[in-house]
């Protein structure tokens, strides 16, 4: 059996052999391939949490990833680690009197951040509200599976939901594993590798924002994003849940570009940048306009802020 | 030599008595056995494809498996009600059945535990939970509570279990001394682990249903239901399969306990449901989807109303007398309290909490096949260790298995 | 002793007196010519979006006498003036003497890549917005350059509300979700338009 295959014995379509040896060596030996095991699968299942590796161990995990990408996907990785910049708070704007409801930020994100395509993950769920009937906290009024031949349609007004980047967020609190965690400037992010696929954090939003690899996520190779963060848009592993970092590994960089989300948005509705710099665009938004964030009785306090430009 | 050889022959012992039995006997270990192995083939499906073989999704995140799970913490929780009576204040007939619940929390935990393991997505990272060896999010995560104390629970209760019959497998007297204060720390643990499991959902504000104050109460009354009538029906059979004495008194003093949980779980159902219908909230939608249906999607509707109906039903019968004490219609409350239970604190508690979902978004959810063949696979097992556990327990409870002592021991 | 004293003391003079002047002039400058504000941003991407072959104006207009009756145009019949067309007709816009200009209302004349100042005289808070880079998209660095874009970028300067566009794909519903284990070549694509591509291979090069 080859190195790749030992990798990906829990991938495969149901073998007879695969059975026998789950029915001879019980559960564990299909989670862990015993026996002719390599190396790196047991390194893989001893990987520490992000938290808990120092340089020289994270250096290696993230070679050892990179290989791993490599065999999977035939294209060299690089995996950032990037630390969060000094002063930097991370805020997002979004202009609901300019969004027409057109989608091309879930294809981007999706495009950037590498989510599956088969089964199908979207970071990013585009709700269409009727004018004049209730307002955007009355969810069960929206739909985010509106497909006219053009938007915005008369008579709808449109709002994208993705992780509000709470600075008191649910989901950071109930995760047993604490394999998710808030960083220093604000972005709430995931450890792939220590995630046990448990879905509480699910549960715990109440923005709907968490995403779960129901099977092993498929990307076709020319469209993988090979430009990665450890923490953002590596590729993810069946089981384990994912979210929306802020493109983590554009904007935390000097000088960083702008969320994939806010790059392609041909409107202008999005708006992103340092909650700690007066001068920023996002202050301004904040300082000028009437903004409002979701959900605000359940105190989970968004860094993520809507409002009306005109 | 003879020594060191004692415990190995005791096994044998242990072991002739566990797979001796009538043609029934087999049948049903066997029927257990082709369950387990087809949960298993299911499970080993799951484990290769991923929780995509289920029906969960996104909108809907948990299922029939914490369904499953929640309504069994309830069943394992209930042994306390056995306990209070039996050691606090001494009444008899209950004391000498109080074995064979505590027999039943330990199987209930194992099933709770499986129904957690066959709902993660990554199951051989579970070591990540456990203290030390790996990043338990203790005290912030009600999962890592979850886990500490349904652990612990499962240990006190086989502590409990195996002490006495060690002792009375040798012929001896088992020490109360030795016995109280795990006793005395298994009440609270025993609420603490159904209030613990409430807490996981009721700390959720993203989930208006399970976000009110009254679910752990409710948890803990509907426990007190669930529970103590399935002992009641197995105290029957066991009494009729084996010669373990079992008294009509104990049977009907917890029928009676069960009316009075009934009693009160009734009223907190309609406390909340008063409070949710009167003050008409946009919070009211996963109550009005369980009861009435939401925009047309009414799945659980029928359901929930038969359990309602089977729930006030059983408080009635049990609450006569008459009826309570004879056992067509006492069997009948049971079966109609766990039944209800089984709806109200399983399905009817996990998927209101999802639909409508944080936005808006109602996904209908049903276990698929896969789901429910690995949970009867879970049952499956936790009935065969029940079954075995029994088997060796009540002969030594009786006195019909008696190991020998090695010379040494004391 | 006295003398070099005194010219020092002119010399003081001298530079109050430049340094006011200067002041003076800046403030000057500043009032008549409002393009120099520091708050413009300097960087846009694309040129104005001219049609093709259209510009420079004068390649056809410097021959043409100048007609400043409303009518139905007979060349530019792509053209339909809806925006304040009541009170409005090309010539508010477009200056008349030299075509390749647009005029303020005062008179001024700007060049079409500073467009924004003619949009800017009547929706001042938009243009307000815009600088402070909250109308309108804005691409490059949040902690570095910023590349803008002008009005005309996104709006039809006669016809200037967003026009619609096609949306891409709903998500699949949950009901639908299926995996299939698929080879390379059968994994869905991403919808995503490939201008979108070409413009994020675009910033990284320019990067």
């Amino acid at each position: 059996m080859s190195k790749k295959n030992i990798n990906h014995i829990c991938d495969k379509p149901l073998r007879r052999r695969t059975l026998l040896k789950g029915a001879a060596f019980g559960l564990t030996s299909l989670a862990l391939p015993f026996g002719n095991a390599d190396a790196s699968v047991w390194e893989s299942f001893f990987q520490k949490h992000f938290h808990q590796m120092n340089k020289d161990e994270l250096q290696k995990v993230i070679a050892r990833l990179e290989n791993e990408y490599k065999e999977d996907y035939g294209k060299d990785f690089n995996i950032k680690s990037t630390k969060p910049i000094d002063g930097v708070k991370f805020g997002y704007g979004l202009d609901l009197s300019r969004c027409i409801g057109c989608r091309r930020c879930v294809y981007a994100c999706v495009e950037e951040n590498n989510q599956s395509r088969d089964p199908q993950i979207h970071w990013i769920s585009v709700l269409e509200f009727e004018k004049g009937h209730r307002w955007v906290n009355v969810f069960e009024e929206a739909t985010k599976y509106y497909n006219p031949h053009t938007v915005p349609e008369e008579g709808y007004f449109y709002m994208p939901v993705q992780c509000q980047q709470c600075e008191n967020p649910p989901c950071v609190k109930v995760c047993p594993t604490k394999a998710t965690w808030k960083e220093r400037d604000g972005i709430t992010v995931v450890d792939y590798n220590w995630c046990i696929g448990c879905r509480y954090c699910m549960a715990a939003c109440p923005y709907g924002a968490r995403r779960f690899n129901w099977a092993k996520p498929q990307i076709a190779r020319e469209e993988i994003n090979t430009e990665t963060h450890y923490l953002g848009n590596r590729p993810r592993y069946k089981g384990v849940v994912e979210k929306c970092t802020f493109c983590i590994q554009r904007t935390r960089e000097e000088p960083g570009t702008y969320p994939a989300c806010v790059e392609i948005c041909p409107v202008g509705a999005r708006k992103f940048g340092n909650l700690l710099d007066p001068e920023s665009e996002i202050r301004y938004s904040i300082e000028h306009k009437r903004v409002f964030r979701l959900k605000e009785d359940l105190n989970t306090s968004p860094k993520f802020y809507y409002f009306f430009a005109t | 030599m003879s020594d060191l050889l004692q415990p190995i022959r005791n096994f044998f012992t242990a072991l002739k008595f566990i797979t001796k039995g009538g043609t029934g006997y087999y049948a049903w270990l066997a029927f257990l056995a082709m369950l387990i192995v087809y949960g298993l083939y299911s499970y080993i499906t799951q484990l290769d494809q991923g929780l995509i073989v289920t029906n969960m999704r996104d909108q809907v995140s948990w299922g029939f498996y914490i369904s499953n799970f929640t309504f069994l913490v309830g069943v394992a929780a209930a042994a306390v009600l056995l306990v209070i009576p039996a050691y606090l204040y001494n009444f008899k007939p209950i004391k000498e059945i109080v074995l064979l619940g505590e027999m039943l929390a330990i199987a209930a935990i194992i099933m709770c535990l499986l129904f957690v393991i066959s709902d993660m997505g990554r199951p051989e990272r579970g070591w990540h939970i456990l203290p030390f060896l790996g990043t338990m999010n203790f005290p912030a995560s009600l999962l890592a509570w979850d886990v500490l104390v349904l652990n612990g629970y499962l240990a006190i209760n086989c502590i409990a279990v195996f002490y006495v019959l060690y002792k009375l497998s040798y012929g001896k007297e088992y020490k109360m001394s030795f016995l109280w204060p795990i006793i005395i720390l298994s009440i609270p643990w025993a609420v603490s682990i159904h209030t613990v499991t409430a807490f996981l959902y009721n700390g959720l504000s993203s989930r208006p249903f399970w976000n009110a104050s009254i679910l752990a109460p409710r948890f803990i009354a509907s426990a007190l239901c669930s529970g103590p009538a399935l002992m009641i029906i197995l105290f029957q059979i066991v009494r009729k399969v084996s010669e373990m004495e079992i008294s009509n008194t104990a049977i009907f003093k917890i029928a009676e306990l069960i009316a009075y949980a009934m009693g009160i779980n009734l009223f907190l159902f309609m406390a909340e449901f008063f409070k949710e219908f009167y003050s008409g909230s946009i919070h009211l939608a996963p109550m009005e989807y369980l009861y009435f249906g939401l925009h047309g999607h009414s799945n659980l509707v029928a359901w929930m109303w038969l359990a309602f109906i089977f729930n006030l039903s059983a408080f009635f019968l049990l609450l006569r007398p008459k009826t309570r004490e004879n056992f067509f219609t006492l069997n009948m409350a049971c079966v109609m309290i766990i039944t209800g239970v089984y709806i109200e604190k399983g399905m009817g508690l996990i998927i209101p909490g999802f639909i409508p979902g944080t936005l808006g978004e109602i996904y209908e959810y049903g276990p698929s096949a896969v789901e429910k063949s690995v949970s009867m696979g879970v049952w499956a097992f936790g009935a065969l260790f029940f079954t075995l556990l029994l088997k060796f327990a009540l002969p030594v409870y009786t006195g019909k298995l008696r190991f020998k002592a090695s010379e040494s021991g004391d | 002793m006295g003398i070099p004293l005194q010219s020092s003391y002119i010399r003081a003079m001298g530079l109050v007196m430049m340094f006011f002047a200067s002041f003076f002039l800046i403030q000057y400058l500043h009032v008549s010519d409002a393009f120099s504000s520091d708050d413009i941003p300097d960087y846009f991407v694309p040129p104005p979006p001219f049609s093709e072959g259209i510009y420079p104006c004068s390649d056809c207009h410097a021959d043409l006498e100048v007609n400043e009756t409303r009518r139905e145009l007979d060349f530019h019949e792509d053209i339909v003036l809806k925006h304040a067309e009541e009170q409005r007709w090309c010539l508010d816009c477009h200056n008349p003497a030299d075509r390749d200009k647009l005029r303020l209302a005062n008179g001024q004349l700007i060049s079409f890549e500073t467009s924004y100042h003619l949009c800017g005289q009547c929706h001042g808070t938009i243009f307000r917005d815009w600088k402070a880079g909250v109308h309108g998209k804005r691409t490059g660095y949040w902690n570095g350059k910023k590349q803008y874009r002008l009005c005309v970028h996104c709006h039809n300067p006669h016809s200037p509300r967003y026009k619609p566009i096609e949306p891409l794909p709903p998500p699949i519903r949950p009901d639908e979700l299926k995996y299939t284990k698929s080879e390379d070549d059968k994994i869905p694509r991403n919808p995503l338009t490939s201008n979108y591509k070409a413009e994020r291979k675009d910033v990284k090069e320019k990067h």
